[in-house]
């Protein structure tokens, strides 16, 4: 009797073929689901691809805000952007996450700050790792936007319509530097401490108010638990907060301006 | 050249066929009175309003449809085979037609049109593939370099212990060079401001609308120049400054430079 309804039933991988196929049509068919993934999305069931869902793909998503339907032939090719400008504000993106995570093992006082970072290493699984991503992210962030910049001299895309472009393109740059200057005092050690002190020594000389501007982003006359904890809300929270800004002024630029610049 | 379209060419030579073909009939048909009349009604204009329109030609000349009667009457009488009776310009172009196509005017010459269509491609997936795929690769890159490569976390801190050399983030260090040539006033201020002031204000100075590398020499030199300077600097400032920030050469010294 027992080995009677085990022989009709189908075998196990099969079994489970089925509940998993059923699972996925369950979760594909809620609401849920198709609330996120709009019509012509290619998480969706049954895409197919035609000229009007790929038009879908991008106006029934949140890739709407960065992207339009269409671009002219010669903006995808990769040997004409280099993907720099991608690339730049993917590694934003990259720094962005790898950062929450480093936040998480932080505390920005002289009294701690080294010691979290060895605990960070030492102690915390894959501490060390993101923390290295993060660090050579950064540096890699330097490179692909000044890159960036020189791509866009070069091809002279910086030219009408696309001049207030650049200004804010530059304004970038600069924040891009900025956050990354601010970064470096972070983990308190030695190399962290002389490189500011170095750094913000240059500052002072900046005529008529370049001691004033000193001593307000150090909190002081010489730098200690005050400028770590200034740094670090410039690092986490002001800096990124200015340069999103200006990121959405530089992406919204790109589009009104018509896409990117024309070949040579 | 006007193009004419098919359509409009192929009725315009159907009609000049047509007329040809009346012509000929009126010319086996012989004599010279008989004339006006088949040309009046191949033009298709009701013979009493010809009438009226001729009445009134000759009314505005001067005469009266009595003279102008005798005129004609005249003109017939010398014998000579009217070919162009007064009647005929009054309906018909050359060919006998009653209007023809002076020309095609294409809608880009009297409606605005802003944009011309360009070659596009759809975002999905010709760029977000692109895009994508960039994407996973810097991801790896920097993944893969973290796991072999780590960060430099130096000893504590330490106000009482000065590294020599104490060297500034590598993208300030073409500012520290500098410092080691003029006074901090001119290294550390006015030559980066005046750097970066040009940078923002380069499109309002080059005013030369050709992007073609060709027509920019001047442009594409001086930020070459710009550029390699800072590069230049860089380089220097990072590998060949050793203790006290002297020049040294990185093979025979070592390296002095962390990241």
């Amino acid at each position: 009797m027992a080995i009677d309804t085990e022989e009709r039933k189908p075998p196990l991988p099969e079994r489970l073929g089925a509940q998993m196929t059923k699972i996925g049509d369950q979760v594909q068919g809620s609401q849920a689901w198709s609330s996120i993934f709009r019509p012509g999305s290619i998480f969706r069931k049954g895409y197919t691809d035609s000229p009007r869902n790929r038009s879908y793909v991008i106006m029934n998503s949140v890739l709407y805000h960065l992207h339009p339907v269409k671009v002219k032939r010669h903006a995808v090719k990769v040997s004409y952007t280099l993907c720099l400008g991608g690339l730049s504000f993917f590694l934003f993106i990259l720094e962005t996450v790898t950062g929450i995570f480093l936040m998480f093992f932080y505390r920005p006082t002289a009294a701690q700050a080294w010691d979290d970072i060895y605990i960070l290493q030492t102690s915390v699984t894959f501490g060390l790792l993101v923390r290295n991503m993060h660090r050579w992210g950064a540096h890699l962030m330097v490179i692909t936007v000044f890159l960036h910049m020189a791509r866009v001299f070069y091809h002279g895309a910086y030219k009408p319509p696309r001049e207030f472009n650049w200004v804010i393109g530059v304004i970038l740059l600069k924040l891009t530097l900025l956050l990354s200057f601010t970064g470096y005092l972070l983990p308190w050690d030695q190399l962290a401490l002389w490189a500011v002190t170095v750094g913000t020594n240059m500052m002072g000389y900046t005529p008529v108010f370049g001691d004033q501007v000193r001593f307000v982003l150090l909190g002081g006359v010489e730098i200690g638990t005050d400028t770590l904890l200034r740094w670090y809300v410039l690092h986490v929270l002001m800096l990124p907060f200015v340069l999103v800004i200006f990121l959405a002024i530089h992406f919204w630029r790109v589009r009104k301006d018509g896409g990117i610049s024309g070949p040579l | 050249m006007v193009e004419i379209p098919e359509h409009l060419r192929k009725r315009a030579e159907e009609a000049r066929a047509k007329a040809e073909a009346a012509k000929a009939a009126q010319a086996g048909g012989g004599d010279s009175a008989a004339a006006p009349e088949p040309q009046a009604a191949a033009s298709k204009i009701p013979p009493h309003l010809l009438e009226r329109s001729k009445a009134a030609r000759v009314q505005a000349a001067g005469g009266t449809p009595e003279a102008q009667a005798a005129e004609t009457a005249a003109a017939g009488g010398g014998g000579v085979a009217v070919a162009a009776p007064p009647v005929a310009p009054t309906a018909t172009g050359p060919g006998g037609h009653t209007q023809r196509l002076l020309t095609v005017v294409k809608s880009g010459s009297i409606q605005d049109v802003k944009s011309k269509p360009q070659d596009k491609v759809h975002v999905w997936p010709h760029l977000l593939v692109v895009e994508f795929v960039a994407a996973l690769f810097i991801t790896a890159f920097t993944l893969i370099f973290s796991i072999f490569v780590n960060a430099p976390l130096l000893e504590l801190a330490n106000y009482n212990q000065t590294p020599n050399p104490s060297k500034a983030p590598w993208y300030f260090l073409g500012l520290q060079e500098l410092l080691t040539m003029f006074h901090p006033m001119v290294a550390g201020v006015t030559i980066p401001g005046i750097g970066l002031l040009a940078l923002m204000i380069a499109p309002y100075i080059d005013k030369n609308p050709s992007k073609k590398p060709e027509d920019r020499k001047f442009a594409i030199s001086l930020m070459t120049i710009h550029l390699m300077f800072w590069a230049v600097l860089v380089i220097i400032g990072s590998f060949f400054r050793g203790p006290g920030f002297n020049f040294v050469f990185p093979w025979e010294a070592g390296l002095f430079f962390e990241l």
